[in-house]
């Protein structure tokens, strides 16, 4: 981090004055300074290059992401020797440049649905490339704009008059030496969008566009010179990708939440405003209650979450060394899972982030916060790499699934495994959560097993619905559909129970007493908030009662005021240095109406004491009138 | 032509789209009005919004001035009038993005505030132009809280001068519009000092240009406070004020007065002055929030419409995801809520026009209700009508995302308003106050004002509800949100007692209870929403349709409003497990009911594709020939890449050497 704070070749002007053209000529000056830099420091570690990379742009988006995240893993894991000797060292080098050229104008989510086309041509021994529709556009990819001049193209492969799916072809796409778009060729940038100022998001259109058949990744699937296609032995390895940048989301919602968590805490401890006593100072901010309220859950949330990204990572890497062994067994429970607390944790992270800038007041809708900028560059993470309401109803797929084999006498393990105990209560005829829960509100064991019930009980109630839909309705696609809404209200369930799990069990590893103490108030916090926001799930699965929900709400407030004198404690212990945060309000030192007023100085309205609008329009106007 | 897809929605429609479209508007003839101002505007290039997507903070604010200044020149031309439902009509196809808006609020604070020789002096400048003004209230350490103002005036006797300061930096004015380039006047809010002793936060017209030459005049150092998340257009201003001198005359003096010894005198009654500021906050409803979030809905459900994604059955066609059900789940109770807002809105107005007769009248009983009307749903419709917007924005996926959908610059927009005007958490507990003080005479037997007389009329009991459709009975939900209210309000009210009797001091007792009274006022404000609807579509006439589909509505918002607090109305038992299973099944019905006749009812809000700007949102549903093309005019595709010569081309070329 040193390293590049300390750099003068990293210093920039503050982003918020610039324009877009601007910001992205200042990331890609940067990055490839960046690159210079790492050879030189002879940094190569994929982890090393990752921290470096989020220093030199303070967590932003750059254009040179999907060259680096996916064009590069996709020639190490897809290409065959041969092609890795043609295109791998180049782009290493960065003589090419590449993007991942996936997305449609159409077609996201939904990957089997792509247009693009690229039919072999055995006379030539070429694939001939087509976006046949304005659909069929490529729209979005990073880096293809302005940046790139090659791209891995997602196309429908066409041989021998057939259709054999989706499969990844090397395409260039521009000229090397001029930059200029080859012949056949359309790119450019798909224009301005909520946020990623610096990305050149782009748009691909190919006209009978060829490549020679060598530029098809065949390390899998491949196409003989004859036209022949060769099928690839399994499928599912593609999965592990989608597992890995799905944990990286979980991660990114942990640390996008504590940027704003730290900035709203730390703001709303240095503003003071109206009266609580008559006759007293102002107080902080943070001493209202309804303050508290609004920032204490989402501070416990982002830990939550961090403990939550933590965990995926290293069940990934576990699972993945299962791979290699060739034991695939746990990869649909992990799929289906982090699909899940993707979509939970992007949502949640999401709001929250609003919650924080909008705790801040009028200043938080000011640039200068930073929050504006957190929210902007996070909320798309809500739609790539999956939508979120896709990923739910993947995970209650899954959830479904197992609860039908419990139902047909297997046993399901993993986090799914409470739904065993389930069918055996289901034999009996009383509703299922009829079953006691003791739950004491100060343990954060018990509070696990209450939200285990709950998801139980909503896992349950969509499984039920999806059967009577099924009895009543033609196909089980209708059924699906009909009973959409309450498999996300289970999916969303299970996520939360599996959060809570995950946070309490965290809890043990903590060996400092007076952070463990701390951490066991956050979880608690959680847990307790979490049921306060759904009490309608805990009182109809009769879970709790009435009673036992007051004091649920009674606990709440308490340790609101338990956490007050710990809360900019606990955002300095994300240790977030000043530059990477980017908020004039969430300065470590707290002087923030300076600091304000300095930067507003620099606005791009005030380069003039009278700005010109004033000769062109406002004198005029007051001469005629 | 119209995509296919688009024109069979509206050939389903169950309504007549024109007749909805009249009554929204409140007549046929309104809705001529309006159209043919919209025309006027429209066809004019100086309002054209053509390339809004793409240009600066500079470009945009004078582009914002540029078209003040033309639409009064327009305004005198047409022959509209000032206070006329014209404005109105412009600011809604103009979305509001036009400068000195503030110069209107300058003219209204001087009109009510001001002695009737300052309304003299002032107001005809103003009207002419010749002065340009501002208003300057919060600052960089204060906002809803109007006492903690720090800006000071202080009166000297000698020179019959107030001298006004911003004595530290908290004390700088901080976000007024229009101040930081463009006003050469605004009114100060102070601090009042005279001999010594503070009167309180007081109005003062100060001049801060020069009228020759527009710079600063002495003392004062005014610009622009940067860029926000939106209001790129707008130029809110900081203002710094030391030893800055106006006349004893500029002190506004409508209600009170320094005498040219010092003596302060106070006079008349100040609530209309109270009434005035509280009816602002009703009256940005319409325009910063109820239309924001019916072009959103407009935006994403036609989109919806368009957009296939995936498939339901298989062997179809790709479905058009309005057809998924978690798609109808996410926007459908948007629409309905932008129809309940119209009608709460609407009943919000007369209200206050007829407070307004009364005050004139003299008569302030009615007051108080209100102020709580006004605080708690500015709060309630800013708050439900920007998280819309959001959900319509992310339920557009990817596409979304980009500037062109228009939904972005939506969010940014409506945002500011959950904080403008009183930020919402404190408007909703000035409006618990209220109710707890009802709840207490109520309690007491006292009578209390009309919209709360539900408060003392309760007899608790089980919702009698057996059947689905028994939840299709306004009358069964209004009971359940009826019951729900009066549990928060009684339960917050003997938390709060409970406390001071056993010795909480009051305002530490209040802190506590905080966060349940915000809750208790937002149930109050969302039971009368859903009554207010039940009442709207009674009164609706029953012709081409328009009744029943509004009546679907109605138990949509209603039912929704159930399902996404289930919590609040299990918790006293007088709807039970049993009855929400019944109310989530009628809930979701009514989803594939509305799905029909949603095309339609967006269509009847009436937005030209330009007022829209959205690439995804128009009515001929091109959306993505639209989104191509618009990409195309980006500066990024129009001008070099200067990155490329810069530090690509070295980058791609030499690398290797410099390694």
């Amino acid at each position: 981090e040193a390293l590049v704070i300390n750099d003068p070749d990293f210093q920039h002007e503050d982003l918020n004055f610039l324009s877009r053209s601007q910001r992205y000529e200042q990331a890609i000056r940067k990055s490839a300074l960046m690159v210079m830099k790492l050879r030189e420091y002879g940094i190569a570690d994929p982890d090393e290059i990752y921290m470096f990379k989020s220093f030199v742009h303070r967590g932003r988006p750059e254009p040179l992401d999907l060259h680096l995240g996916m064009f590069l893993p996709t020639l190490l894991t897809q290409a065959t020797p041969e092609q890795q000797n043609r295109f791998f060292m180049p782009a290493w080098n960065l003589e090419i440049i590449g993007t991942y050229a996936q997305t449609e104008m159409g077609h996201g989510t939904h990957l089997r649905g792509l247009e693009t086309t690229a039919t072999y041509d055995p006379a030539t021994q070429e694939f001939i490339l087509n976006s046949p529709t304005v659909t069929s556009i490529k729209w979005w990819p990073g880096g293809l704009g302005k940046t790139s001049n090659h791209a891995v193209v997602l196309a429908q492969l066409y041989t021998q008059g057939q259709c054999k799916g989706l499969h990844a072809f090397i395409v260039p796409i521009r000229q090397l030496g001029t930059h200029e778009p080859l012949p056949g060729i359309t790119v450019g940038d798909i224009g301005p969008k909520f946020g990623y100022d610096e990305m050149d998001n782009g748009y691909l259109k190919m006209d009978n566009f060829r490549i020679p058949r060598e530029n098809m990744l065949m390390k899998y699937a491949q196409v003989e010179p004859d036209g022949t296609y060769v099928k690839p032995l399994s499928d599912k390895l593609t999965y592990g990708t989608m597992v890995f940048i799905r944990s990286i989301i979980v991660g990114d919602s942990a640390r996008a939440l504590s940027r704003a968590c730290t900035i709203a805490i730390r703001y709303s401890a240095v503003r003071h405003q109206s009266e609580l006593k008559t006759g007293e100072p102002e107080p902080q901010i943070l001493d209202y209650q309804t303050q508290q309220y609004k920032l204490f859950p989402l501070l416990a949330t982002a830990f939550a979450f961090h403990f939550v990204g933590t965990y995926i990572k290293d069940t990934y890497r576990r699972i993945s060394a299962d791979i290699i062994e060739g034991d695939l067994s746990e990869l649909p429970e992990l799929h289906a899972l982090t699909a899940g607390l993707k979509a939970f944790s992007s949502w949640i992270a999401n709001a929250g982030i609003e919650e924080c800038r909008m705790a801040c007041g009028g200043h938080g809708y000011s640039r200068c916060s930073g929050l504006p900028d957190i929210y902007v560059t996070f909320t798309p993470s809500c739609t790539y790499e999956g939508e979120n309401t896709v990923m739910m109803l993947q995970t209650a797929r899954f959830l479904m699934k197992s609860y039908m084999q419990v139902g047909s006498g297997q046993r399901v393990t993993g986090m799914v495994s409470y739904l065993n105990d389930l069918t055996r209560q289901h034999i009996q005829p009383q509703h299922v959560a009829a079953r006691p829960v003791t739950v004491l509100v100060n343990d954060p064991v018990s509070l696990v097993e209450a939200y285990k019930a709950r998801a139980a009980w909503l896992v349950e109630a969509a499984a039920k619905n999806l059967q009577a839909e099924l009895n009543h309705r033609k196909s089980k696609e209708d059924a699906w559909n009909v009973t959409s809404v309450d498999l996300v209200r289970a999916s969303d369930a299970h996520c939360h129970y599996v959060v809570v799990k995950l946070f309490t069990a965290k809890l043990s590893e903590i060996s400092n007493a007076a952070v463990r103490a701390v951490m066991t108030d956050l979880c608690l916090l959680y847990a307790l908030y979490g049921i306060s926001k759904n009490t309608g799930d805990f009182l109809q699965a009769n879970i709790l009662t009435s009673t036992q929900l007051n004091q649920v709400n009674q606990r709440v407030k308490e340790l609101l005021a338990t956490i007050r004198p710990n809360a900019v404690a606990l955002v300095d212990s994300f240790d977030f240095s000043d530059g990477y945060l980017g908020s004039v309000l969430g300065r470590y030192d707290g002087n923030i109406y300076e600091t304000m007023f300095e930067w507003a100085k620099k606005s791009p309205l005030n380069k003039t004491e009278v700005h010109e609008s004033f000769h062109k329009h406002l004198k005029p106007m007051q001469a005629k009138l | 032509g119209v995509n296919p897809d688009l024109a069979s929605e509206r050939l389903a429609a169950s309504f007549s789209v024109e007749l909805l479209t009249a009554s929204l508007d409140g007549g046929a003839e309104r809705t001529r009005g309006r159209r043919a101002v919209v025309q006027a505007v429209e066809s004019d290039p100086v309002f054209s919004q053509e390339n809004q997507y793409f240009q600066s903070q500079n470009e945009k604010y004078e582009a914002a001035v540029r078209r003040a200044v033309y639409l009064q020149k327009k305004i005198r031309e047409m022959g509209w009038t000032q206070n006329g439902p014209e404005v109105q009509d412009i600011c809604r196809c103009l979305s509001g993005d036009i400068a000195l808006v503030l110069h209107r609020v300058f003219m209204r604070s001087i009109s009510v505030l001001g002695s009737d020789k300052q309304i003299a002096k002032w107001i005809p400048l103003a009207t002419d132009y010749q002065i340009i003004g501002s208003y300057a209230q919060t600052e960089l350490g204060h906002g809803t809280y109007l006492q903690g103002l720090e800006t000071t005036a202080v009166f000297d006797t000698a020179t019959q001068e107030f001298i006004l300061n911003t004595p530290k930096i908290s004390a700088m004015k901080w976000w007024p519009g229009d101040m930081g380039r463009s006003a050469t006047h605004t009114v100060v809010f102070a601090q009042l000092y005279v001999h010594g002793k503070c009167y309180g936060v007081h109005p003062f017209i100060l001049q801060i240009r020069s009228l020759e030459d527009h710079s600063p005049r002495p003392g004062v150092t005014v610009g622009d406070i940067g860029p926000k998340m939106n209001f790129q257009h707008t130029d809110n201003g900081f203002l710094l004020l030391q030893n800055v001198r106006v006349p004893r005359e500029n002190m506004l003096s409508k209600f009170c007065e320094v005498q040219p010894d010092g003596t302060y005198v106070r006079w008349g009654s100040q609530k209309i002055n109270y009434f005035t500021m509280t009816s602002v906050r009703i009256s940005i409803l319409s325009e910063e929030a109820i239309v924001p979030l019916m072009k959103a809905c407009t935006i994403a459900i036609r989109y919806s419409a368009v957009r296939r994604q995936s498939k339901l059955k298989p062997g179809e066609p790709e479905a058009k995801i309005l057809d998924y059900q978690t798609q109808q789940q996410k926007l459908l109770p948007q629409l309905a809520t932008a129809y309940a807002f119209h009608f709460i809105n609407t009943y919000l107005h007369e209200l206050f026009n007829k407070g307004y007769q009364d005050i004139q009248a003299k008569n302030f009983d009615s007051l108080p209700e209100l102020h709580a009307f006004s605080s708690g749903f500015k709060a309630l419709i800013t708050q439900h009508c920007t998280s819309g917007v959001e959900i319509c924005l992310r339920a557009c996926g990817g596409h979304g995302y980009s500037l062109l959908s228009g939904l972005p610059s939506l969010y940014t927009r409506i945002i500011a308003s959950c904080i403008y005007e009183g930020e919402n958490t404190v408007l909703l507990l000035q409006t618990a106050r209220f109710l707890i003080k009802c709840f207490m005479a109520a309690s007491a037997g006292q009578p209390v004002p009309p919209s709360v007389t539900y408060l003392s009329s309760v007899k608790s009991g089980k919702c009698p509800a057996k059947d689905k459709s028994d939840f299709l009975r306004p009358e069964i939900y209004l009971k359940a949100y009826e019951q729900m209210t009066v549990r928060l309000i009684s339960s917050s009210a003997t938390k709060l007692q409970h406390l001071i009797q056993s010795g909480v001091d009051k305002h530490n007792a209040w802190n506590q209870c905080t966060v349940q009274l915000e809750k208790a006022a937002k149930a109050h404000c969302h039971y009368i929403t859903v009554k207010n609807f039940v009442e709207a579509v009674e009164n609706l006439d029953n012709k081409a349709g328009i009744q029943k589909i509004m009546k679907h509505l109605c138990d949509l918002f209603a039912l929704h409003g159930i399902f996404s607090n289930v919590g609040d109305f299990l918790y006293d038992g007088h709807l039970t497990a049993a009855h929400m299973d019944l109310v989530t099944a009628s809930y979701l019905d009514l989803l594939a009911v509305i799905r029909k006749d949603a095309v339609p009812l967006v269509d009847a809000f009436d937005f030209t594709d330009k007022s829209l700007s959205s690439a995804l949102g128009s009515y001929d549903g091109q959306v993505y020939q639209r989104l191509y093309e618009w990409a195309q005019k980006s500066p990024t595709n129009q001008q070099g890449n200067p990155a490329y010569e810069k530090y690509l081309k070295p980058l791609l070329q030499n690398t290797l050497s410099k390694l």
